[in-house]
C-alpha cells in the first residue's frame, strides 16, 4: 500500500470507524455513545466517499448525522432510568470469545483465499454516477420493485412508530 | 495528476516546483482562500447586520470604533478573546469544547460547493445539494451536544427546543430544494446555475422558493422562528453556559449561515452568477452572485427585526400541517407538469441548453400553476386568520374560557 | 490502492463490535446503536465490493443500490426499535430488554 491521498484517508477514516464503534460499545454514558456511533458512522461516510459512491456518502451522513442520531439522543434522555442500570454488561466475557472468534474466522476468510477467492488487481475505470443510480432506481428491469416496496416500508414505519409511541393517556 | 495541474500549479511546475508539492500547494491556496473568505464575511456581515437592526429600530448603531463603526466586530472579537475562558465542573470537557468548533465548521463546510463564477469553486461535487443539506445537519447535532454538554438544564431544554425545530423545518426545505434540482435535472450547483441561463427558477417555481425561504430562516433559528435565543424563556437557550470565544463561535455561526443561505438561495433560484456581461470577467460574475446574495440576506434582516416571536406550538403546527404538506404537494405538481410538458414537447428536455424563448410555455403554465395554488393557500390561510382573531376578541371580551376551546 | 481485502477486514472487525455490543450490552437503546453498527459493517462490504468488481452491465449497480437500500432499512428499523423501547420504558420503567417479559409463557 503506497503512500497516497487514498491511502491516508483510509487510515483515517478506519481510526474513525473502529474507534467510533469501539466508543459506542464500551461507554458508559449513552449520549456519549451517540457521539461515538456518529463518529463511526462518519467513518463509514468517508469510506463511500474513497469507494467513489459520494451519494451514499452524503446520504450517510444525512440519514445518521442528521437524523437518527437526534432520534436517539430523544430516546435517550426520554428513557433515563430512574434505577441507573449499575452494570453495562451482562455475559461480558462469553460475548468477547464469540465476537473475537467471529472477527477471526471473518478476517481468515478475507485475507487467506479458503473459499477460491478471486481477488481483483486492479479497480475498475469506469465508476456508475449517481445518474446511473437514479436511473436505475426507476427502471422496470432494474430496481423499481424494491423502491417501490421501500417507500412502503418507510410510510409502514413512520405510522407504525407514531402508533406505537403514542402516549394513550396524553 | 498532470492534467489536473493546472492554472497556479502549473506556474509554479513551471518555475521549478515538483509536480507533487506544486499541487498539493495550489490546493492549499485554495482550500485556505475557500475557507478564508467566509471566516472575513463573518466579521463585516457582523457590522451590516447590527447597523441594518439599529436603522430599523430607529436606532444609529455601533459608530464608535473606526469609521462608522466598522471596526467594532474587531473590538468585540479582542474583548471575548479576553475574557475568562469558563469550562463548567460538571459539564463533559471534550464535547463542551468541541460543539462550537462543529457548529462553525458545519457553515464554513458549505462554501466548499458555492460557485462563485462559471470557473471558480472549491469543488463541483455531482451532488452539491445533498451536501447542502448534509453538512447543514452537522449543525444540529453541534447543538444538541452543546446543549446535553453544559450540564444546565436550561442549556438542555433551550437545544431540545431548537433540534425539534431544526429537524422539523429540514423537511419542507428539502422539498423545496428538490424543486431546483428536479428542473436543473442536475445536483450539482455548477448545472444548476448554468441551467438557469434561459429563466431563472424563481420564476418557474416561486412556491418553492418561499418555502425555502421560510424554511431557511427557521434553520437559521432568526424571527419570528428564533427559540434559539428566547431570552424571555430560556435566559439565552442552548449556549447559555459558553462565554469568550466559544460562544463568539456560535454566535460567527449563526450570521454566517444566514449569509450563506442568502448566497444559496441566489444559486438555487436566481441564477446565481447569471446577469448581463458576467462572461465579460468573473469580477462582474462575482459581483452579480453577491448582489443578489446580500438582496436576499438584506431581505432576512429586514424580517427578522419585524416580526415578533412565535409560540413553540404555533411553530410546529405551521410545518406539520402548513408547510410540509405544501412543499410535498408543490412537488408533485411541478414534476407531473414538467413532465407532461416534455412528452407534449412544450418544456425542453434539457434545461442546460434552453434558451428564454424555450421556455416561454412552460414558464406560462407553471405560473399558471403556482398563481393557483398561491390564491388557494392565501384562502386557506385568511379563513385560519379570521378563526383566530375571532378566538381571541370572543377571549378578550370575557366570554368563559371553556367557550372559545369547544368552538374550535 | 487499497488492497479490497483491508475494506474487508475492517468490516469484519467493525462488524464484530457491534455483534459484541448487541450480545454484552444491557440497555436497549446500546444494543440499537451496535445493530447500526452492524448495518454499516455490511454496506462497506456492499461498497467495497461494488467497486472493485468487474464492469458487467446487468449487474453494475447491485452493490450501490442495495446499500441505499440498506440505509432505508436502517432508518425504519431505527424509528420502529426506539418507538418500541420507549413504550415499554413508559410501561416497565426498564431499558433491559431481559426484563421485558410479559409474553413469555
Amino acid at each position: 500500500m503506497e503512500l497516497n491521498a487514498i491511502s491516508i484517508g483510509f487510515v483515517v477514516f478506519s481510526i474513525f470507524t473502529l474507534g467510533g464503534g469501539v466508543g459506542v460499545v464500551t461507554t458508559r454514558n449513552l449520549f456519549q455513545g451517540t457521539i461515538w456511533l456518529m463518529v463511526s458512522l462518519f467513518g463509514v461516510a468517508g469510506y463511500f466517499v474513497l469507494l467513489s459512491a459520494p451519494f451514499l456518502a452524503a446520504v450517510q451522513i444525512l440519514v445518521y448525522i442528521g437524523a437518527i442520531a437526534i432520534l436517539i439522543t430523544f430516546a435517550v434522555m426520554l428513557t433515563r432510568s430512574v434505577a441507573r442500570i449499575k452494570e453495562r454488561y451482562i455475559r461480558i466475557l462469553p460475548s468477547f470469545i464469540a465476537s473475537l472468534a467471529l472477527f477471526l474466522i471473518l478476517l481468515l476468510g478475507v485475507t487467506v483465499p479458503i473459499f477460491g477467492a478471486h481477488s481483483p488487481g486492479s479497480i475498475p475505470e469506469y465508476v456508475a454516477s449517481t445518474r446511473d443510480l437514479g436511473a436505475a432506481l426507476v427502471d422496470e428491469n432494474g430496481y423499481v420493485v424494491p423502491f417501490l416496496l421501500a417507500s412502503v416500508l418507510l410510510t409502514a414505519a413512520m405510522i407504525g412508530a407514531i402508533f406505537i409511541a403514542r402516549d394513550e393517556n396524553a | 495528476m498532470e492534467e489536473l495541474c493546472t492554472g497556479l500549479c502549473s506556474v509554479l511546475t513551471e518555475s521549478g516546483a515538483e509536480l507533487g508539492l506544486a499541487y498539493f500547494l495550489s490546493l492549499l491556496v485554495g482550500v485556505l482562500l475557500v475557507s478564508g473568505v467566509p471566516l472575513l464575511t463573518v466579521i463585516l456581515l457582523i457590522w451590516i447586520e447590527r447597523k441594518v437592526a439599529a436603522r430599523i429600530q430607529d436606532r444609529i448603531g455601533p459608530n464608535r470604533v473606526g469609521p462608522v463603526g466598522l471596526l467594532q466586530t474587531i473590538a468585540d472579537m479582542i474583548k471575548l478573546l479576553s475574557k475568562e475562558d469558563i469550562t463548567p465542573t460538571a459539564a463533559d470537557r471534550v464535547l463542551y469544547n468541541a460543539a462550537p468548533l462543529v457548529s462553525f465548521a458545519s457553515v464554513v463546510l458549505l462554501w466548499a460547493v458555492i460557485p462563485f463564477t462559471p470557473f471558480h469553486y472549491g469543488v463541483d461535487l455531482e451532488i452539491g445539494a445533498l451536501y447542502f443539506v448534509a453538512i447543514a445537519s452537522f449543525g444540529t447535532l453541534a447543538i444538541m451536544a452543546a446543549g446535553w454538554a453544559s450540564n444546565n438544564k436550561y442549556a438542555l431544554l433551550g437545544a431540545f427546543r431548537v433540534v425539534a425545530l431544526l429537524v422539523s423545518y429540514e423537511v419542507p426545505l428539502v422539498f423545496a430544494l428538490l424543486a431546483p434540482v428536479m428542473l436543473a435535472g442536475s445536483m450539482s450547483l455548477v448545472d444548476i446555475v448554468n441551467a438557469q441561463s434561459g429563466m431563472w427558477f424563481v420564476v418557474l417555481s416561486p412556491l418553492a422558493f418561499v418555502i425555502f425561504y421560510i424554511s431557511s430562516q427557521a434553520e437559521t433559528g432568526r424571527a419570528p422562528f428564533d427559540l434559539i435565543e428566547a431570552e424571555s424563556e430560556l435566559v439565552a437557550g442552548f449556549n447559555i453556559e459558553y462565554s469568550g470565544m466559544k460562544f463568539g463561535m456560535f454566535f460567527a455561526a449563526e450570521f454566517l449561515h444566514v449569509f450563506t443561505n442568502g448566497i444559496i438561495m441566489a444559486i438555487l433560484f436566481f441564477g446565481g452568477w447569471m446577469g448581463p456581461l458576467y462572461y465579460e470577467s468573473p469580477l462582474i460574475a462575482f459581483a452579480w452572485l453577491g448582489a443578489k446574495g446580500g438582496l436576499i440576506y438584506f431581505t432576512t434582516l429586514w424580517l427578522r427585526n419585524t416580526v415578533p416571536r412565535l409560540r413553540i406550538d404555533q411553530i410546529m403546527a405551521f410545518n406539520w400541517k402548513f408547510l410540509v404538506p405544501l412543499s410535498i404537494a408543490n412537488l408533485i405538481l411541478i414534476s407531473l407538469a414538467l413532465k407532461v410538458m416534455q412528452e407534449l414537447g412544450i418544456a425542453p428536455r434539457d434545461m442546460l441548453s434552453a434558451s428564454f424563448g424555450d421556455l416561454l410555455p412552460a414558464t406560462a403554465i407553471l405560473l399558471v400553476i403556482n398563481g393557483a395554488m398561491i390564491l388557494y393557500l392565501l384562502g386557506i390561510l385568511r379563513k385560519r386568520g379570521r378563526e383566530a382573531r375571532r378566538e381571541s376578541h370572543e377571549a378578550r371580551a370575557g366570554y368563559p374560557q371553556t367557550a372559545s376551546v369547544a368552538g374550535r | 490502492m487499497v488492497p479490497l481485502w483491508m475494506y474487508l477486514a475492517v468490516a469484519a472487525a467493525l462488524f464484530s463490535i457491534g455483534v459484541f455490543g448487541v450480545l454484552a450490552r444491557r440497555n436497549a437503546v446500546a444494543i440499537l446503536m451496535s445493530v447500526e453498527l452492524m448495518l454499516n459493517a455490511v454496506n462497506i462490504n456492499l461498497v467495497a465490493f461494488w467497486r472493485y468488481s468487474e464492469t458487467s452491465t446487468d449487474l453494475l449497480l447491485n452493490g450501490y443500490a442495495f446499500t441505499a437500500f440498506v440505509l432505508i432499512v436502517a432508518a425504519a428499523e431505527a424509528a420502529v426499535g426506539l418507538a418500541i423501547i420507549i413504550t415499554v420504558y413508559r410501561n416497565r420503567r426498564s431499558v433491559i430488554p431481559e426484563e421485558a417479559r410479559a409474553l413469555k409463557g
